[in-house]
Formats: structure tokens, sequence, C-alpha cells
């Protein structure tokens, strides 16, 4: 079990008690979609994917981002079985979706960016630590069920 | 690939943030060494603690030789030349760690841009900091 002290918990909840899940999720995948252009290979359905300009102007790439970072509520909610919590979402990466998991750790990237980005000096070192031990536990959850 | 306009947004920004090198670049050494505690193994041989002055000397460094190899990114292999031996026979760092520092580099240039520190930037930077790496770790095997 990941053991977290007072103060990771305090850092993970109050970077979500202020989160604008529709700005910022959107932000996340459409950065990650420029930036690591080879992840678009999961988004062949979601229409135009041209270039920077018309990924961040995709109102289904906006959308999507907006359901993924709710979908980071779960390990808010469980934060000391993030493992068991996201058992049923790994599977459906795995076996439905077929994403390398590698994939997750770049997306979780992009959103700690995005993150940075928001809050300038207010995120600190020790919020990156908090933040980015958060999400590699979520990265790894995710990752757990691919045989 | 970096096109020619990615190649000028780098040379601008390195440019720009050369007044603040110390600064910028002892704290994204210091988001590294906090992130990730193995890379402090290498600089037991330091004072890396907050605000420090081998820190701050340290980041400066760094700083320079990103902002120095981004004037003539074709040419990354001759003007790193001196430092890949160093890395290789010297330092030895563990490769794996470069893309450690990159992306530690890249969140202190998001914190200090905010908004302005675009998408297109950052592939644009992300690009340049691994293709740094890759000509960095040439000559370790």
């Amino acid at each position: 079990m990941v053991e977290w002290t007072d103060s990771e918990r305090a850092i993970i909840n109050s970077i979500f008690s202020t989160l604008d899940y529709e700005e910022i999720g959107r932000k996340s995948l459409c950065r990650c979609l420029i930036v690591y252009p080879w992840t678009q290979r999961y988004f062949g359905a979601f229409g135009n994917l041209y270039n920077a300009e018309t990924i961040m102007a995709n109102p289904l790439i906006a959308a999507h981002g907006t359901k993924i970072l709710h979908g980071l509520d779960r390990a808010l909610k469980n934060m000391d079985d993030i493992k068991n919590t996201y058992a049923e979402l790994s599977l459906l990466h795995s076996d439905k979706l077929h994403v390398d998991p590698d994939n997750f750790r770049l997306l979780a990237d992009c959103l700690t960016v995005v993150i940075a980005a928001k809050m300038g000096t207010g995120f600190t070192v020790e919020t990156q630590v908090a933040w980015q031990k958060f999400l590699s536990v979520v990265v790894s959850a995710l990752g757990r069920q691919y045989h | 690939m970096l096109s020619k306009q990615e190649k000028e947004l780098i040379i601008e920004i390195w440019t720009r943030l050369t007044p603040v090198a110390d600064r910028i670049g002892a704290e994204a050494l210091l988001r590294m060494f906090t992130s990730y505690p193995g890379t402090k193994t290498y600089f037991s041989h330091l004072d890396i603690t907050p605000r420090s002055a081998h820190l701050l000397s340290h980041g400066q460094k760094i700083f320079l030789a990103l902002a120095e190899g981004s004037k003539d990114i074709a040419n990354l292999m001759t003007t790193l030349a001196p430092l890949q031996t160093y890395h290789a026979y010297q330092l030895r760092i563990q490769p794996s760690n470069f893309k450690l520092f990159s992306h530690c580099m890249i969140v202190t240039l998001a914190c200090f841009m905010g908004d302005r520190f675009t998408p297109s930037l950052h592939a644009a930077m992300d690009k340049y900091l691994s293709a740094f790496s890759a000509v960095l770790g040439e000559k370790f095997r």
C-alpha cells in the first residue's frame, strides 16, 4: 500500500479543489497529442487533428480531456487503494482500447506541465514531488492489469 | 526534426532567459533532485541545498551549455564534443537521467512562463532537449 503523509494529502487535495476540469483537461490532452504526436493513433475517430491549431480547437478532444481528468477523481477519493480502484479501467485500456501503458506516463507529464504553467511559482518543488507521486501511482495502477 | 520556426523559437527563449540562467538552471536541478532522489548520487561532492552557491553555479553552467547548443542545432555533435567526452568517460552518468533533467527543465520553464509556454514551444523544447541528451550520450558506448 502506498503511504501518504498529511502534507502530501493536503497538496493533492488543494490542487484538485481549485482545478478547472474543462480547461486543464482540454489543455493536457491537446498538449499530449501535440508534443507526442504518436499518441494521436488512439484518436482516429476524433475528427481533425491536422496540426496544433486544429487539435486545440477540436471539441471532441476537449470533451475527452475533461473526461480523463474526472477519471482522476476516483484516485483522489480512494488514495489508500488506488491500485484496486483502477483495476477495471486498466483492463479496459489493455483489452478494449489497446493503449500502450507508457502513454499514461506521457499524459501524466503533460498534465504536470499544464498545472505547473497555471500555478507558476505556486507549483513549488514540494508540490511537484507530491503531485508526481500521485500521478505515478495512478499510472502504475492503470498499467497493472495488462497481460 | 526541428523546423526552422522551432529552431528560432528555441534560440529566442534561451537568449531571453540568459540573464536568469543561474536561477532557472538551479531550479531545474533542485526539482530533479527532489523528485528523483537517485539523481543526487552524482553530486555528493557539492552542496546542493536550495539557493546554495554550488547549485546556482552548476545550474548556470548547464543552462549556458543548453543555450550555446541551441545557436547551431545542426552542429550539436561538434559543439558538444568536449562535453560528450566528459560525461562518457569521467562523469559516467546513467543516460536515463538526462530525460529526468529535461523533464524538470520543462516544468521549470512552464512555471516561469505560464501560458506563454505554449504546446508548440513545449514540443520544440522537448525535441531540442531530447536531441541534446542523445548527442551527450553518444560516446557512452
